[in-house]
């Protein structure tokens, strides 16, 4: 018990030094401006807000829709238990992008302008509304956890009709602006290294947010699972592990054929960072977990499976920042590297995701529990339910 | 406007006639930067003067998210700030890499070329051209300009290398230029290309009403097909499926 407070002060302490350094860094962001706070620059426009807080954020989200589109859609309702925590991870994600959004953008207070204002001919816009619609889409999904606390039937109701609509315009939508972040970068061939740059960019973003949104399920379970004490179910993270596997194996052989097709196999054995990271990108982040996680004893094992994922995730990092960062280096003429203050921003946003996530999965019923007298359980629920129901 | 490099003396009137129309602080600057909108750099000791590219199909219109920035007719892109966001999107995709921006500003705008707008609608000569006491900065139509360097290289082509950069990289742009020293030894990106950038972005953008209809009616259709095992499963009695999202 002891250990356990311990524990918690640490990460309690860790995360408010972070805060605080988070602080420092807004103040100086909305005081005085990106060149004080930031290391971007004329010939640097994009760094680590783009590059993490943008493009990791927004695919590391990408559970939201595959979890949704399978139960409701494809009706596997065995992925029930998981439904509502990766809702809540990808709400919360999304609202972290924007969050993020606000310190990178010049001018954030006007950020509303591309509601009235468009140019339909950029994927900037796209994703931008796009982005903005699914939030709205991600909220009404998570809505049912809220409206259960509070006991509200009738927009419960109302939610409970409108609900497959919701999720194909999810899943729509996340289709869209997923690949749309790799769009965004079709337009500088000449700019993005050619290990990165190329045409098929939207569909490596798209495949590449899908195994990094199985990834996200697994880690935000197991770590659910040791901080708040709860089950975990190996089963259904089995299933995701092997759904994972399959999608590290597609962008593979895409990304292999595509670069055979381009002819950039004289650039995998170049010294310099482009390579390295590239490879880095390729064997930590895809070949690695995909045979790690293609093995039945790896799965069976929680640590093993964690593993797994955390090597997804990483190499899914490393592989946007490799697009934003890495591959923007060579022809911008400037080398970058984030400022302190860039960095504690970003941890922070992440962060205060994690924060919000606990309060968030402690007072509200977002997970199903077999115990039925803890608060928020499926027997409560289902009681519920049935009084619901029965009501005209 | 055409640029005539191998008449440019260096004397930066241009820059000093930019600075005081645009209204930009004073000091001469040798990179393009917030505060000036054209630049004289040095080049294997040749000034090569730089400024936005006015390209025919600008990379950073197409781009800008809140069409901020604009393609005139009569030539000029020009960039409205109550639009702008600041998401630097076109300094990112801009291929001559020319939109600078106010990082110092809380309150930032980009800052480029505007080709004296202002004064081309009162029938004026954009104030570098009016300013260049050489003429190695020439400003007519494009069909003009462009007639009138192919003039000078056929005239005296061991003056001039055999190219009018501008004419028709990504698309062609509305700043051309004569050197007498080949373009890549100068700083200029001569591996452009003659598309459009662009194109490669509306080859994606134009399958989005497609992705939306299809994937519509394919989801809808999965959805349809695979309620009839649930009501199958109902009627034959078996137990309900753990349907905690109240919907069946």
């Amino acid at each position: 018990m002891k250990k356990l407070i311990a524990r918690l002060t640490f990460w309690k302490c860790f995360a408010a030094a972070i805060f605080a350094a988070g602080a420092y860094a807004t103040f100086v962001r909305f005081a005085y401006g990106l060149g004080r706070s930031t290391n971007l620059n004329d010939l640097y426009p994009w760094g680590l807000w783009i590059g993490i807080d943008v493009m990791c954020g927004v695919g590391l989200a990408a559970g939201g829709f595959t979890i949704a589109a399978l139960v409701h859609i494809f009706h596997v309702k065995r992925f029930e238990p998981i439904l509502h925590p990766t809702i809540l991870t990808a709400f919360l994600g999304y609202l972290l992008v924007i969050i993020g959004l606000m310190f990178d953008l010049g001018r954030p207070f006007e950020i509303w302008h591309a509601i009235i204002m468009w140019n339909p001919h950029s994927v900037m816009f796209e994703v931008a509304w796009c982005v903005m619609l699914y939030t709205v889409v991600l909220a009404l999904e998570f809505a049912p956890v809220v409206l259960k606390r509070f006991k509200m039937s009738r927009p419960l109701s109302i939610l409970r009709r409108l609900a497959i609509p919701i999720v194909i315009m999810g899943v729509l939508l996340s289709t869209l602006h997923q690949s749309s972040l790799g769009s965004l970068y079709l337009i500088v061939p000449e700019r993005l290294y050619p290990l990165w740059y190329s045409p098929y960019l939207p569909v490596f973003f798209y495949v590449s947010a899908l195994a990094a949104g199985c990834a996200m399920v697994i880690f935000e379970s197991y770590l659910s699972a040791r901080v708040f004490h709860r089950g975990l179910d190996l089963k259904i993270l089995d299933e995701i592990s092997r759904i994972a596997v399959v999608l590290l194996a597609v962008h593979m052989v895409m990304r292999v054929m595509d670069g055979y097709y381009r002819g950039i196999a004289n650039l995998l054995f170049v010294p310099r960072m482009e390579t390295y990271l590239y490879w880095f990108e390729m064997i930590v982040g895809v070949i690695a977990p995909a045979i790690l996680l293609s093995q039945a004893k790896v799965r069976k094992s929680r640590n093993g499976t964690f593993a797994g994922t955390v090597l997804v995730i990483i190499g899914f990092v490393t592989g946007r920042l490799n697009v934003v960062i890495t591959g923007m280096q060579a022809s911008a003429g400037i080398s970058y590297f984030p400022s302190w203050m860039e960095v504690s921003i970003t941890l922070s946003i992440v962060t205060f995701g994690f924060v919000v996530f606990s309060v968030a999965a402690k007072y509200l019923p977002v997970y199903e529990d077999e115990d039925p007298k803890q608060e928020g359980s499926l027997h409560e629920v289902w009681t519920e339910d049935l009084h619901l129901v029965s009501q005209p | 406007m055409l640029i005539d490099i191998t008449i440019c003396v260096g004397c930066n009137a241009c820059q000093d006639a930019c600075k005081h129309q645009n209204k930009l602080p004073g000091e001469a600057e040798t990179r393009l930067s917030a505060t000036a909108y054209t630049v004289l750099e040095e080049h294997q000791g040749v000034t090569v003067r730089r400024m936005c590219q006015h390209c025919r199909v600008p990379t950073c219109v197409s781009v800008c998210p809140v069409a901020a920035l604009v393609k005139r007719p009569e030539g000029p892109v020009t960039y409205d700030e109550t639009k702008c966001i600041g998401c630097r999107y076109c300094m990112q995709a801009c291929p001559f890499q020319v939109p600078r921006y106010e990082w110092s500003s809380a309150y930032p705008r980009v800052q480029k070329c505007s080709f004296c707008y202002d004064r081309l609608q009162n029938g004026r000569p954009p104030a570098c051209a009016e300013a260049c006491p050489t003429g190695a900065t020439k400003f007519g139509t494009r069909d003009e300009l462009l007639r009138e360097a192919a003039g000078r290289i056929q005239g005296e082509p061991s003056k001039y290398v055999n190219r009018i950069y501008g004419q028709s990289e990504v698309g062609g742009t509305s700043i051309l230029y004569l050197s007498g020293v080949p373009f890549e030894q100068l700083g200029f990106k001569t591996q452009l290309g003659n598309d459009p950038l662009p194109e490669l972005t509306l080859n994606a953008l134009s399958k989005t009403p497609t992705v939306i209809a299809v994937g519509g009616v394919l989801l809808a259709g999965v959805y349809w097909i695979t309620s009839r095992r649930e009501e199958v499963r109902k009627a034959e009695g078996a137990r309900p499926d753990r349907a905690r999202f109240p919907e069946t």
